[in-house]
């Protein structure tokens, strides 16, 4: 007798139970936890549960969170700006890997290039983002041995402590999640379309134009997603490459969460942001139905 | 269809002594081979053979190890497939699945210096020709396996190509369609005038829209000939085997005069003609090769002048239209296949029954190893 005496809806029911729960206790529960929060208030250690809107007032009236003023950028277009140049960067170089695999290496040789591409994630992703501040840093690898080169007298200081460095390190660190959609959607090309290409004419680079770009769009919007939605989120990488004062929106939540203990603040702040990545993400999922519509 | 039907012409493709070598396989063996203009030219052999290895070298996906190819008097040598007069239908058809229809056929005219208007009329033209009017703005993976070969034959088509080149067009279609294909490609052809170079394992496609035919065995043309000449002459066992039904005798050929005499196990001796030895005459011991048709049985109150052979039957497989009897003859250890029509009046036979197997040495063919 159990459960798997029971009718096949039943049996359903009980097998998909374990992660659903999971699912609820871990992942909605949370985040109604913080959409409801986001409309209390703080006061001294104790949250009033009065319903206000005064937490996103004080996001959308003054210059810090969103607006900005001449001197600078609000926190949260900055992430948003940060994350998207990251995403662009990280694309543009995983491509010509995910390419190069896809279309170069013998295929008795591609899983020992796939498995060759994901031993950075053998190392921490701590000790990956100190390691490029000991490359960046003022007598960090590069600048060092710019000097010993003889091709600058003083160290460089535009590559520690600025977004420069946090551009470089997520950039780093996510290739991997970009490289891999990207070979998908490349391993899936048939390859005498490329021959049809060139049999009507197209030399290789008009093939790829043609061709081989417009069907690795799929691939592209995921490799996107894949790396814009989580880099936002990140708050290692900005608070160990910024130094003092840079602060991006993931930073600003952690500080109203952990020192200043103003969760309700905090959490709308995540609302704001998690709304901005969905609407970012929202288009992308429809740019890329649409491209999808009317193929197979 | 004989190659008498079109004029001769100077030769399109030129081959002289092609090999290809992909590492230690020798996939060509020494092509030597000219098609003229207008033909409709097959590659004919079991899989393996080099076929679509030879259609590919000439498309220009394959270099050739050694050897030359002329098309249209130019040495191809160093010249990309992007810039050669040929055109392919691919065996996937090769149909890009992020493109319309339209835009699948108008692929090509990306050059094209005629204005947009004067293009899209071509590929209207394109598709009408094909018998696919209409269907322009339709995506490509709505298409099934008969309209994505026609747009594959549209796309090939509307850049005029001095030579068409035919990957097993047919081969991903069912028995019915490739049929009514068959007939299209034919008038197509006759239509447009183009050069068609066709590679298939089917014979009787071959047979029925070539009109030449060169049969590969492992990396060499094993006989080229017209379908006629190359089903009633094969000029090896292997061609013999590979094109059609055949039965294969032992014999004994033998020069007395000015004659030839075949002695054929089974059948007995007869004078045949030098033609019916397209590998050469040679005395001695030989194979004797007889289609099922050109044979016959007698049945009861029919009568012949023809030869007459003793036998019995063996084994019967009815198809409605025809019959096909094994015979078993004295002094032959494998049975004979006859196919008879059944005709009004003519009973089928049982296993068992005594029979006469009607012959003719005007249908043997002397088969060389």
């Amino acid at each position: 007798m159990g459960i798997f005496d029971t009718s096949p809806r039943a049996r359903a029911a009980a097998l998909v139970a374990p992660p659903f729960a999971y699912a609820l206790l871990l992942l909605a529960v949370p985040l109604i936890s913080i959409v409801l929060i986001s409309f209390w208030t703080q006061t001294g250690l104790t949250l009033s549960r009065v319903f206000t809107l005064d937490n996103y007032r004080e996001i959308f009236s003054g210059p810090i969170y969103i607006w900005g003023n001449q001197n600078r950028w609000g926190v949260l277009p900055l992430s948003l700006f940060v994350s998207a140049t990251v995403t662009l960067v990280t694309v543009l170089l995983a491509y010509p890997v995910a390419y190069f695999v896809s279309f170069h290496v013998a295929p008795q040789r591609k899983s020992l290039w796939l498995f060759l591409i994901t031993i950075p994630f053998w190392t921490s992703y701590l000790i990956r983002v100190f390691l490029w501040k000991v490359i960046l840093g003022y007598n960090g690898v590069v600048n060092t041995g710019l000097i010993e080169l003889g091709l600058i007298q003083e160290p460089l200081d535009f590559l520690l402590y600025n977004l420069n460095s946090v551009i470089i390190t997520l950039s780093h660190a996510y290739a991997v999640f970009a490289i891999l959609p990207i070979y998908v959607a490349l391993e899936k090309i048939d390859r005498s379309l490329l021959e049809a290409a060139q049999d009507l004419g197209e030399n290789r680079f008009t093939t790829f134009v043609r061709v081989t770009l417009p069907l690795s769009v799929p691939g592209i919007v995921g490799s996107v997603l894949i790396v814009f939605i989580p880099t936002i989120g990140d708050y290692v990488t900005p608070e160990l490459m910024l130094g003092a004062g840079g602060r991006l929106i993931s930073n600003v939540i952690q500080t109203q969460f952990l020192q200043l203990n103003n969760w309700p603040l905090g959490a709308a702040l995540s609302i704001i942001t998690m709304l901005a990545v969905g609407v970012v993400s929202l288009v992308f999922i429809l740019l890329n139905q649409r491209w999808l519509r009317g193929r197979g | 269809m004989s190659a008498q039907s079109k004029p001769v012409a100077a030769p399109l493709i030129q081959l002289r002594g092609v090999h290809k070598h992909y590492g230690d396989y020798h996939a060509l063996r020494g092509i030597d081979l000219e098609i003229r203009q207008g033909e409709f030219f097959s590659l004919l052999g079991p899989s393996g053979c080099g076929k679509t290895t030879l259609l590919r070298t000439i498309a220009g996906f394959e270099t050739p190890s050694s050897g030359t190819l002329m098309i249209d008097g130019r040495d191809m040598a160093g010249v990309p497939a992007n810039h050669r007069p040929t055109n392919m239908v691919f065996q996937s058809y090769a149909i890009f699945p992020h493109l319309s229809v339209a835009e699948n056929v108008g692929f090509g005219l990306r050059r094209d210096p005629r204005p947009r208007d004067q293009k899209s009329r071509a590929v209207a033209e394109a598709l009408e020709m094909v018998g696919l009017g209409g269907y322009g703005s339709r995506a490509a993976h709505a298409l099934s396996g008969g309209q994505r070969q026609r747009v594959a034959l549209a796309r090939a088509l509307i850049l005029k190509p001095k030579v068409l080149l035919l990957d097993e067009p047919l081969s991903a279609l069912d028995k019915k369609m490739r049929e009514q294909m068959q007939v299209e490609l034919i008038r197509l052809q006759r239509t447009v005038g183009i050069t068609f170079i066709l590679v298939t394992h089917d014979q009787e496609e071959a047979l029925v829209m070539s009109d030449r035919i060169a049969v590969m065995f492992e990396g060499e043309i094993g006989q080229m000939a017209d379908p006629e000449r190359l089903y009633r002459r094969p000029n090896t066992k292997r061609v013999a085997e590979f094109i059609g039904k055949m039965n294969l005798l032992p014999g004994d050929v033998a020069i007395e005069g000015n004659q030839i005499l075949v002695d054929t196990a089974g059948l007995g001796r007869g004078a045949i003609e030098a033609e019916q030895a397209p590998g050469g005459v040679m005395p001695g011991r030989t194979t004797v090769g007889i289609r099922p048709e050109t044979l016959g049985l007698l049945f009861p109150g029919e009568t012949t002048d023809r030869r007459l052979a003793e036998g019995v039957v063996d084994e019967v497989v009815y198809y409605g239209d025809m019959t096909y009897y094994d015979v078993r003859v004295a002094g032959v250890e494998r049975p004979l296949t006859i196919s008879m029509k059944n005709l009004i009046g003519r009973p089928v036979l049982e296993v068992g029954a005594a029979t006469q197997v009607v012959w003719d040495e005007r249908s043997l063919v002397v088969l060389s190893r």
